[in-house]
Order: C-alpha cells, then structure tokens, then sequence
C-alpha cells in the first residue's frame, strides 16, 4: 500500500519536471528573476540617502556663510544644486521636488553671529518622504554646534559655552510631523494598482491562447488594436472603482487629507492605470501562457515596488538604479500622488511626470499592438 | 462590386495553387493545388498529421504560406485577410467559442464583431433555429459535444458567409448528430454555400461532391467518390469463417497482398494487381472460410493508400 503510493506520487514529480522542463521561458525566469534582482536591489536600495538636492537662498556672504555651507557639503548629505533669490523660488522648487532641502541664510548673519546675537538660519524640507529627511536632518544639527567652532576661536568664542552660536531652525513642509501613513498610504495607492492592473491585462491575451479560443478570435474581422482596447477599457472601470476604495479608506482610516485638487488626481491616476493596464497587455503578448504571463507581471512589480521611491528614498538610490526607476510609471505616480494629496501639487508642478507616464503609455501599446499575431504562425 | 457577386456557377471560390508550409525544417504542406467551385461540397481526407488542418488555416487566412498563391471567394488569402474574415466561415477543429459565455452571449459577441445589425435579434434566431430556445442562457462550456458543434456551425453561419472552412467538425459527435450536420450542410450548400469540410468519416466522404486525400501534405488523389475508387485499381476480397486472425497474419506477407483490414466478421483483402492477389490466395479458396470478390469501397482506398504512404505523424 504504501509503497504504491510512493510509486504514484514519484510519477506525478517526474512528470511535472517533463513538463517544467519543456516550458523554458518559465524555467529561465525562475532562475533569472531571483538573482537579478538580488543584485538589483542588493546595490540599488540605501536606506541612508545622501546628496540630496539643496538651493541655497543667501542674503549674507560672509565668511561664516560660506564656512557653513561647505561644512553642510561636507557631509555628502547636501548638494548644493541651485542660487535662489527669493522665497517663491524655493517653495515652487520644494513643491514640484526639484529639491529635497532650502537653506536660508539670514541678513547680516556673519555680522550678527560675530556679535554673539545668535541669528536664525532657516533650513526647510520635503518631509512628503520622512525617511530621506531623517539623516540629514540630525546631521545638520550637529553641524550647527560644530561647524563654525574653528573661525571662531579666540574673541568670538567668548562666553557661549555648549550653545550653537547660531539658532537653526528646520522647517518640515507637508508632513512636519512625520506621519508615516501620510506618506506610505498614498504611495500605496499606486502599488495596488500596479500589481491588480498589470496582473489583469497580462493574463488576457494568453488566456484566449491557452483555451483555443484566438483561434476563433482571428478568423474574425477584428483588429488587433479593437481587441486591446475591448480588453483594457472593463478594467479601467475596475481600476476606477480600486482607486476610489483606496482614497477613501486612506481617508477614513488614516486621516489622509487630498490637499490638492481630487479632480487632477482623479484624472492623473486615470493615465497611470492605462499605463499599467497596457504594459500588463504587453507582457501578454509576449507570453506563452498564463505563468509566463504572471512572472512577467512580477518581474515588473518588484522593481515598481523597490525602485520607485515608495518603500525606499528614491535619491540614495545610485544614479543607474535612478534611471531604471525613471522608467517605471509607478516612479512618477508616486510622485504625482503625494504631490497632489500632501503638498497640494497642481498640474503645473508635475508636467513632467505626466508626459512620462504618457510616453511610457504610448510606448507600451504600440509595441503591443505590433507584437500581437494577427496569424497563428 | 466585389468579385463574389457573379454567381457563375464554374467560378473557383477556392483557387490555390503551390501552396507550402514548413514548421522548423518540418514541411507540412507541400505545393499543393486545389480548386472548388461553388456550392460543392469538397472533402479533404487524410491521416491525423497530413496536413488538412494546416492547409484550410492557410485558406482562412490564419497561415502565411511559404510559397504558392490562392484565393478565397476572390481574396487574396496573404494580402486580403481582412476582407477574407468577412466572408468566410471558419470553424476550428477543437470548440472555440468561450465556454464561460452562455450560448446567447456567444452568438451576440460573433454577431457584433461582424458588425451585423440587430446582433440580439440575430442572435435570437440563430438560437430558434438551433433548437436551443429556451437554453440559451445555459454555459456553452456545459453543452454536449454534439450541441457545442451545432452552436459552433450555427455561430459560423451566422454572420451569412458563402464559404465554409470546416475543420473535422463532426469528430466526437454522435451518428445522429453528425446525420442532421450532413443535412444541414446539404441544405447549405443547395443555397449556394460552397464547403470545405475535412473528415476521417468514410461515410461523411461519401456525402461529398468532391473528395481529397492528403498524405505527407500533398494530395494523392481527387475526384468524386466513384472516380477515387476507380483510380485506385484496387481489388478487394471480402473473407469470413473461422480463424480469420490467423489467416490475416498468413496472407499478409504474400505477394500483391497490399492490406489486410478485419471488418467486423470479414476480412478486407486488397492490391492493386488483380491477377497477382488471385494467384497468392488461390491455395486458400478452398480452406475452411469463404473468399468473395466484393465491391471496392471508399474505406479500402484510404486504407491502401495510409498503408502505401505510410504516412501519419511519426
């Protein structure tokens, strides 16, 4: 008896090795997934990200300025990308995420710290992300205490003791208190929609090949472009009525506000599940069958889940791993969505992300409407 | 306007020639030429692997041949496929409709990509005249066999194509279904429906206008039935009595002894050298069984000609 069932059970194995065997592509990426993304993300991720963009807004050239800033620079936290002249300029640059970090240089800084006045200086943050902020942030105030302690030895010294010479006050815009689930919910928004959509679309065309039923469906007149978009549009409305329970739980459970306008997220989030929806269909062109289908659509959603800034700093990434998260719509999604829910973006802020999303779009349908076989060849 | 609207009762519908295709370094159809005029029934026999299923994709539109022409009802079957899927009927070999849409919904989806007007109420009638009024909302996954290539053959005809692509559609349908299939073909093609249907049937192969074989994706003969078998030259003996086994594995290796087929109670013993065969058997004639000249069927040439081709997949 029971070594019949060992014979049984022994050709069942056998069997789905023959078969595993035989589908190659499966086989491949089984191999091929693992280690390349052990490497890819491996080296990608940094939960410590440094050179961080940073304006600097000086009203004072003085020497201790300058040593402070080249102390902040010394950190490798900071890197001073831009001059600005005026407050409008940093919040148009911190709102569309051009920077990371603004300091302010006070008026007559040099002079007032020289007078033992204990001047302000002004240090604001894109805190839509808590976990890029948090180094920097406690470097810079250790810096405060440390960095100007060798210009100012001798008479200027006098009388200070432990206290920085100077007040530095950080300014945590969007989410000062640093709220995870400010940050993470949205975010979220965006990788449940990536996995549920690409999943979907990747498994629609395969599934007609898997049943025989292509077949039938090309020896009818109709286009490969009109079968695409009959199988995209259902799940429009699908991705729609996600969306719609995602913001609102995010909103009930979480106190998430949508700061900006509901109407342009509605719309943007609109374009990224098209993105999502037509890079799914992709892949099932591609695909043989429906594991196939499934491998591609994970192969996609690791790298959207870990290179796209949601879970990890998307700039400690090294500037390679920046590239390929450029690609991915989530990337920009994820963007758009905390811009528009916590900082309260408007379209202009984000022209950018939009005409990358739509690219990518354009791209990912046209290549699957070239690759969709319009014979069984 | 279109080339298929003069009726002429010699035109070819069908009009191939050379027609080619290879998978890997596999030929599976080798110049083949075929010609079928309208509202004939034309059927294309062979063994599993001889290449029917390939050539009628071709005629679909479904294949690229590797080389030769052809035309369907007038259209180009490399260039025209589009106007091809329009006017032909194609009905695969294994079911493809969605089996997890009703019969209703199936035959509304083939009526709405065909852009045909009022898809519900065509849908509605196909139904009617399927005998199926009152099932329609059941599964077509859940239908029999025999129901699910009447659904298939009613979605085909629907969208009122004047040629029909049937790949072996009565394979696992029960005798009586296959007979009202026939009719229901008869009826077709008597309305000026021209058929290309392929079969393994003996006595669907009977029923057509025109028949070919096919082996190793190339056609060995054509004609109507009683042209095939008087091509064939073949003589065949029919032998009853006892220990026929025995005899058949005897007889088998003599010479102008080409096959050798048990039927029911009677063995089929065939050659195409007459005179040879009854030399051989003319030791036996008086042993224990009876030995009768009988009339050549269609069966007997198919079955010499699997045996001379040795054909098949393998």
């Amino acid at each position: 008896m029971k070594f019949g069932m060992w014979k049984r059970t022994w050709a069942m194995i056998v069997k789905e090795f023959i078969q595993l065997r035989r589908d190659r592509m499966s086989l491949g990426l089984m191999i091929f997934i693992p280690l390349l993304q052990l490497i890819l993300f491996g080296y990608a991720i940094n939960m410590n990200p440094h050179h961080l963009p940073t304006a600097v807004f000086a009203r004072d050239h003085g020497t201790y300025a300058r040593t402070f800033l080249s102390a902040m620079k010394a950190t490798r936290y900071f890197d001073i990308v831009r001059e600005v002249h005026s407050d409008e300029e940093i919040d148009e640059l911190i709102l569309s995420g051009k920077i990371q970090f603004a300091v302010e240089i006070p008026e007559n800084f040099s002079r007032d710290l020289a007078r033992g006045q204990r001047p302000q200086m002004l240090v604001i943050a894109d805190a839509t992300d808590p976990a890029t902020i948090g180094g920097p942030i406690s470097a810079l105030r250790v810096l405060a205490g440390t960095a100007l302690a060798r210009d100012m030895a001798g008479p200027l010294r006098g009388g200070q003791g432990s206290q920085a010479p100077f007040e530095l006050v950080v300014h945590q815009r969007y989410n000062p208190e640093e709220i995870t689930s400010l940050n993470i919910v949205p975010g979220l928004l965006g990788t449940i929609l990536t996995l549920t959509m690409v999943v979907f679309t990747a498994l629609a065309v395969t599934r007609e090949t898997e049943r025989g039923t292509m077949e039938n469906l090309l020896s009818m007149p109709i286009r490969p472009v009109e079968v695409m978009m009959g199988k995209i549009v259902p799940y429009i409305l699908i991705g729609a009525v996600q969306f719609a329970l995602i913001l609102g739980a995010a909103h009930l459970l979480f106190n998430v506000p949508v700061t900006g306008s509901l109407l342009l997220l509605v719309a943007l989030s609109t374009l990224f599940i098209v993105a999502n929806l037509s890079i799914g269909y992709t892949f099932s062109t591609v695909a043989r069958n429906q594991l196939q289908a499934v491998q591609m659509a994970i192969m996609f959603f690791l790298p959207s889940l870990l290179l796209s800034g949601f879970l990890f700093p998307f700039r400690g990434m090294p500037e390679w791993a920046q590239y390929i998260g450029s690609v991915l719509p989530l990337t920009h999604f994820t963007r758009i969505v905390r811009g528009i829910m916590l900082k309260g973006a408007t379209f202009g802020d984000m022209v950018q992300e939009v005409v990358a999303l739509g690219l990518f779009t354009l791209a990912a349908l046209g290549v699957a409407v070239t690759r969709f076989r319009r014979t069984l060849d | 306007m279109s080339p298929t609207m003069a009726a002429d009762e010699n035109e070819f519908v069908i009009d191939a020639e050379g027609l080619t295709k290879s998978f890997g370094n596999r030929t599976v159809v080798r110049d083949l030429t075929i010609r079928v005029r309208r509202g004939r029934i034309f059927g294309f026999l062979g063994a599993n692997g001889s290449g029917k299923t390939t050539t009628i994709r071709m005629l679909a539109g479904l294949l690229r041949p590797d080389a030769g022409r052809g035309t369907c009802l007038g259209y180009d079957i490399t260039t025209q496929t589009e106007m091809l899927k329009r006017h032909v009927g194609y009905m695969t070999q294994h079911f493809s409709l969605y089996t997890d849409l009703s019969i209703r919904q199936n035959l509304e989806f083939v009526a709405r990509v065909h852009e045909l007007p009022h898809p519900r109420r065509q849908a509605r009638a196909a139904i009617e005249r399927l005998g199926l009024a009152g099932r329609e909302d059941q599964l077509a996954g859940a239908l029999s066999g025999g129901w699910k290539q009447r659904l298939a053959l009613s979605a085909c005809i629907l969208p009122g194509p004047e040629l029909l692509l049937l790949d072996e559609p009565t394979a696992g349908v029960d005798p009586k279904a296959r007979r009202d299939f026939w009719n229901n073909i008869h009826d077709l093609a008597a309305e000026g429906m021209t058929v290309l249907v392929s079969t393994h049937y003996m006595d669907e192969a009977e029923r057509c206008h025109e028949l070919a074989y096919l082996s190793a994706g190339q056609i060995l003969t054509r004609g109507t039935a009683q042209e095939v078998i008087e091509n064939s030259h073949l003589t065949t003996w029919t032998v009853s009595g006892p220990d026929l086994s025995e005899l058949a594995k005897r007889i088998k290796t003599l010479p102008g002894i080409e096959s050798v087929t048990p039927f029911g109670t009677t063995l089929h013993v065939s050659g195409t050298d007459a005179a040879r065969i009854e030399k051989s058997i003319s030791g036996l004639l008086d042993g224990p069984q009876k030995w009768e000249r009988a009339e050549v069927t269609l069966e007997d040439v198919f079955i010499h000609m699997m045996g001379v081709a040795g054909d098949g997949e393998a």
